[in-house]
């Protein structure tokens, strides 16, 4: 990113701005005061954003714009709005409908989004908002290369003011980071570094679309276990399992490992070498789980350790070398789980699975994940409920035994995180006589085996006598 | 199919008469004996899937396995059109033509089968389960086999006997997806099928024959025992005066539909009419057509004279055309000379001095006296007895049965590996041992018991019979002679049945890709160190990246590491291995050198220093200084030795501590502590402290040492910049 000086951008920016800012839907609100806290402690970066809207118009307003620049929005996993009420300690979170605004982009490509007030803020009323975003990918390692030895260095950039389609009177920022070593940081003043806490502001009256970028190079030796594919396989069989199949395909997507990787260093000075590697992953399974296997494709890995308790299960895994930058490993993790834990019969006599989406493992992002609920055969009329957007369509599998196939619902969301882990429910209808199916099918095909053979036994078919 | 047969017959029969005639209690004792031995045979092979898991075991396998799944995957056009560039890099190989494909094929249309009976199992299953299904089935024809040769009851004992025979367990356990796994089964069944050919002389069993032939030669290069063990009997019964029109017909359609069948396996081509190994195949089929050709002018001719003169000129005209026929396929290169791997079976020193690839695998090696035991346990008792009651009984099918049993033999001595084509044979013959004896004995046993109860009753009622006492004193000696005797047989098959079992169970049961020990507490600790390597490769290097290692571990590579390896199991270019051979044994800049020419970017090592793990390479490192240096002159073997001791502690040969192989396996070893007591760089499986420690790599660079250091992989470095 080339460096453009900062008053200059915000003029720029300003600039380009003023035409439009007159045709913006709400420009009649003004936000009083915006705190933000921003926690790179992870891979997984999450703002916290608390905004006091103010409404200046002569209308009642019944929605809030949130502005983001078009890299966020690529990086963005999900985002959350609640309204809070009370005070300190009697807090009460509501949470809001967020979508994408139907309002064409701000300047530069600002994508906005829309948050629906529970009742509308009317003139010179004022509301607080809590706002929580999550970016994937969006800290870049620097150097890009890092030996065996070497510690991870990761390069951070924001924007000092929130981007926001309204005029904000007061902010502050806050940026966490994991040690206390920061390389550098851009410094926009007032700005102030306390321990693993950098501070931007208090800034006072920045007209909407104000920019001013900040970099910050600090390091990040956590797990930046990245899946890059995840697929979910769920297998419904009315004889009273559950089967889940999952395959993984990991990336250590942290800097690259440069050179050397040395057996004896790793092993006997474990402190210092290879920090930013990873060897252990953290599965959180449903509780009850049974036969759980942990495989790749040339076999099983024998190094994992499963923790059952009535509450959860853990399965800790260890692929099969620890994953340095860039290095990659695929697996499948699969269980069994007792059916009537997560199917239930709804009050229309249709059956629902109801499990939960997302990935087990612990602070992963998952760029690509695809669900298949493998609906028992026979099944009709499959439809899904999930609590966000993705892509759905159907498919048929075949399974043991299978004459018309399973109908097999796909779902298919790009940018997971561990807040898409929520519930979500396949609706379909199942006649329990389909049940009776293979099995019959099996009897009878003993059934005629033993008839030809007792035929084969009583009847002479040769020509001579 | 056996298995149904037996709840068949009996919930038929019930209804009926719930009292079963002997014929028919008889029937259903056999086939439900028959059946539990065929569940026998394939449980027993199991171990390994229960200790471990289901995966391909050892090394030639993994070949078989990939090549099965590219045939699953692609079709069987592309796959007998395979140019395998993986391997044997630059030169590739035509998988297709040099391959017997009747394994592949096999467990191919066992998996659609089973797709098309909608079981949707992984084609791994399949290949890992497939020699264990073949073993089953090979009971049965070894039933049959029995049965033909002696009668029913041998064949229940030798099904039995074969069934758990460690000789034949040890290639044929669930993962062991070898060629040897459904050969030795189409190997019986082309005997049984001839030997019922023979015995009826109808063309049909004959055809049957042809076709197991032909099974059997897409099977396994083992076929070249049939083609030249056939022929020998037919010799040997003209030359017995043996000869019958049944014989004629059986030998010629086998052969000639044999040999025209055989031709479409590629990898055998025109062998059967061009190559040394066939030809005595051939020249018996001349002499029986000779055969049938004077009986017919006997038959013509009512003089005897007149006959005599005849067959004089006849004999010699063929003879003598027959020698020049053969003297000038062999001058003019028409017929290929024998091979060394034909040479090294008659003549077990040919290897030792000519081919050393072929004596470097631990399998070629002549048997020890220990492995006969250890594979055949009683059986090596019960042999000879059993060839005595064959010689007693003498017929076509029962020397065709002491023929297979002695030549057999001959090659299990030879070579290791060959045990088990002997094992079948001595089963048999074995089975024919323990069913007569056992008849005997229960024929001593039953009818006296009659005859002493009648002696009794009479006794009782007379009062006096002093002559009659004076025989029942004398039988049940005899009977408790029997008695005892027949305790000690079953006492004897039991020791066999738990030494079977001890032996799969301890022995042939693990798969060697996964190691296992016992840990300091008695728990099982795992040693997966291959497979982290191979999978890192997989994962982790370029595609087209070119991994060298010894050839032991190049169908490994190639199957579990997907990538391009220099040279394989398949060792068919002895001057590649023997380049491969020679870097490893080189200085570390000789050796850049000919890595660079081979485009060689991973070196791969196998070291068992730190485990005490003892088949690695630096103890396999002399067979490639022997083989490196039968090429290229500039290896010498002496300069690795010190006083023609191998060592690699301090007193070791300069070469030997500064070459490839030895800094490859102990770079940065020396800092290491492998056991408490011990200096650092103490070697586990050599128990010495090694002599190089500060090893420096100035061509490659470490990759990846797996957790137990069993693998080692080092980077190739890129070439210096000029400037």
């Amino acid at each position: 990113m080339a460096m453009v000086p900062q008053p200059l951008l915000i003029l720029l920016f300003s600039l380009s701005l003023l035409s439009i800012v007159n045709s913006s839907p709400s420009q009649h609100l003004q936000i009083v005061d915006a705190e933000r806290r921003i926690d790179l402690t992870s891979h997984i970066i999450k703002v916290y954003l608390t905004l006091k809207v103010e409404n200046l118009g002569t209308s009642a307003a019944s929605e809030v714009h949130l502005a983001f620049s078009p890299t966020e929005v690529e990086h963005l996993a999900t985002l959350k709005a609640a309204a809070t009420s009370g005070k300190r300690k009697k807090k009460t979170y509501v949470p809001l409908d967020v979508k994408s605004a139907e309002v064409p982009d701000g300047p530069n490509g600002t994508k906005l989004f829309s948050i629906t007030l529970l009742t509308p803020l009317s003139k010179g009323g004022t509301t607080t908002l809590e706002v929580l975003y999550i970016l994937t990918r969006s800290l870049e390692p620097f150097p890009v290369e890092i030996s065996q030895s070497e510690s991870q260095l990761v390069y951070f950039r924001d924007s000092a003011i929130l981007l926001s389609p309204y005029h904000v009177k007061q902010q502050t920022t806050f940026i966490k980071t994991p040690s206390t070593r920061v390389e550098s940081f851009t410094v926009v003043d007032p700005t102030k570094r306390a321990g693993t806490e950098l501070k931007y502001g208090p800034y006072e009256n920045h007209p909407p679309y104000s920019y001013s970028p900040v970099l910050v190079h600090f390091e990040n030796n956590n797990p930046f276990a990245v899946v890059e594919e995840l697929e979910r396989e769920i297998e419904i069989s009315h004889w009273g399992s559950i089967q889940v199949t999952e395959r993984y395909s990991l990336v250590h997507a942290g800097a690259q490992h440069k050179g050397v990787f040395s057996r004896v260093d790793y092993q006997t000075r474990s402190g210092r070498s290879g920090v930013s590697s990873f060897k252990y992953l953290l599965a959180k399974l449903p509780p009850r789980v049974h036969s759980v296997y942990y495989r790749d494709g040339i076999g099983n890995i024998s190094s994992s350790h499963l923790r059952t308790d009535s509450r959860k299960s853990e399965l800790e895994i260890e692929p099969r070398y620890p994953l340095f930058g860039g290095w990659k490993a695929t697996f499948v993790i699969g269980y069994g789980l007792p059916l009537q834990d997560f199917l239930f019969e709804s009050p229309d006599g249709r059956r629902y699975l109801n499990f939960t989406f997302g990935c087990p493992l612990v602070e992963t992002v998952v760029d690509k994940l695809i669900v298949k609920v493998v609906l028992p055969e026979g099944s009709k009329d499959p439809t899904a409920q999930i609590p966000f957007e993705v892509k759905q369509h159907l498919e048929i599998k075949y399974s043991y035994l299978d004459v018309v196939g399973r109908t097999v619902v796909v779902l298919e969301k790009r940018n997971v995180v561990p807040e898409h882990n929520t519930p979500f429910q396949v609706y379909y209808g199942f006649n329990p006589i389909f049940m009776l199916a293979e099995p019959l099918m099996l009897v009878s095909a003993f059934f005629l085996l033993f008839v030809a053979s007792v035929a084969y036994l009583h009847i002479d078919l040769s020509i001579r006598k | 199919m056996a298995q149904d047969l037996k709840p068949s017959i009996s919930s038929f029969s019930l209804p009926k008469t719930l009292k079963l005639k002997t014929k028919q209690q008889e029937l259903l004792i056999r086939v439900a004996t028959l059946a539990l031995i065929y569940i026998l045979a394939f449980i027993t092979r199991l171990f390994s899937v229960l200790r471990y898991e289901s995966m391909i075991h050892e090394f030639d396998p993994y070949f078989n396995y990939r090549t099965t799944l590219f045939l699953t995957r692609n079709g069987f056009a592309e796959f007998w059109n395979w140019f395998d560039s993986e391997s044997w890099y630059p030169l590739g190989r035509i998988i297709g033509g040099t391959l017997y494909p009747g394994l592949m094929l096999t467990a191919a249309a066992i998996h659609s089968l089973l797709r098309f009976l909608r079981l949707f199992v992984h084609i791994r299953e399949v290949c890992v389960l497939t020699a264990p299904f073949f073993a089953s089935n090979t009971t049965l024809v070894a039933y049959f086999f029995a049965k033909e040769v002696w009668d029913s009851g041998a064949g229940i004992v030798a099904a039995a006997l074969i069934a758990i025979c460690p000789g034949y367990i040890s290639r044929s356990v669930a993962g062991s997806y070898d060629n040897e796994g459904v050969a030795i089964f189409a190997l019986l069944l082309t005997f049984y099928l001839f030997v019922k050919a023979v015995n009826t002389g109808s063309l049909a069993w004959a055809l049957g024959s042809a076709f197991g032939y032909f099974y059997m030669v897409s099977a396994w290069g083992g076929y070249v025992f049939i083609i030249n063990l056939v022929p020998l009997y037919v010799l040997v019964l003209l030359v017995t005066g043996r000869y019958s029109l049944r014989l004629y017909v059986a030998y010629n359609c086998m052969y000639v539909l044999g040999m025209l069948l055989a031709m479409q396996i590629r990898f055998v081509g025109f062998q059967h009419v061009q190559s040394g190994e066939h030809m005595a195949a051939m020249g018996v089929f001349f002499l029986l057509q000779v055969f049938f050709f004077l009986d017919w002018v006997r038959h013509l001719l009512s003089d005897t004279k007149l006959f005599q003169a005849f067959l004089k000129i006849t004999v010699t005209t063929a003879v003598t055309v027959g020698a020049v026929a053969l003297g000038l396929g062999m001058a003019s290169g028409y017929i290929s000379p024998w091979t060394g791997r034909f040479y090294s079976l008659l003549d077990p020193t040919y290897a030792k001095d000519h081919i050393p690839i072929i004596a470097s695998v631990s399998e070629h090696q002549p048997t020890a006296w220990s492995s006969f035991m250890f594979d055949f346990h009683i059986l090596l008792f019960l042999f000879p007895a059993g060839l005595y009651f064959c010689f007693k009984r003498l017929s076509d099918a029962t020397i065709f049965l002491v023929m297979y049993g002695l030549t057999s033999m001959y090659f299990a001595g030879v070579m290791v590996r060959l045990i088990l084509v002997a094992t079948p044979a001595v089963c048999l013959i074995s089975a024919i041992a323990v069913s007569a004896t056992v008849k005997n004995l229960t024929r001593v046993v039953r009818a006296k018991s009659p005859a002493v109860q009648s002696g009794s009753t009479k006794g009782t009622s007379s009062a006096k019979g002093s002559s009659k006492g004076v025989i029942d004193n004398s039988q049940p000696f005899q009977r408790n002679g029997a008695i005892v005797l027949l305790l000690g047989a079953f006492y004897l098959l039991s020791r066999y049945a738990i030494h079977c079992t001890w032996v799969t169970s301890e022995a042939y049961s693990s798969p060697s890709i996964v190691l296992a020990a016992r840990g300091a507490h008695g728990q099982r600790v795992i040693f997966d160190d291959y497979r982290e390597a191979y999978f890192w490769l997989r994962q982790n290097t370029p595609p087209d990246a070119k991994v060298m290692s010894w050839w032991d571990y190049g169908y490994q590579i190639t199957a579990m590491g997907n990538r391009t390896v220099i040279v394989d199991n398949n060792t068919w270019n002895n001057t590649h291995i023997a380049t491969v051979g020679r870097a490893m044994s080189s200085y570390e800049d000789e050796a850049y050198e000919i890595m660079r020419s081979l485009d060689v970017d991973y070196v791969l090592v196998v070291f068992g220093g730190v485990t005490g793990y003892s088949s690695d390479d630096i103890n396999k490192f002399l067979w490639m200084v022997r083989i490196g240096g039968g090429v290229f002159p500039v290896i010498k073997e002496p300069d690795y030795l010190v006083n023609g001791e191998y060592r690699v502690d301090k007193g070791a040969a300069p070469k030997m501590l500064n070459c490839l192989m030895y800094k490859l396996s102990y770079y940065r070893f020396g800092e290491l502590t492998t056991e408490y007591g011990r200096p650092p760089g103490y070697d586990r499986a050599r128990g010495v402290e090694i002599g190089n420690k500060d090893i420096k790599l100035e061509y490659l660079e470490e990759a990846l040492t797996t957790q137990n250091w069993i693998v080692r992989i080092y980077k190739v470095k890129p070439p210096k910049n000029r400037w």
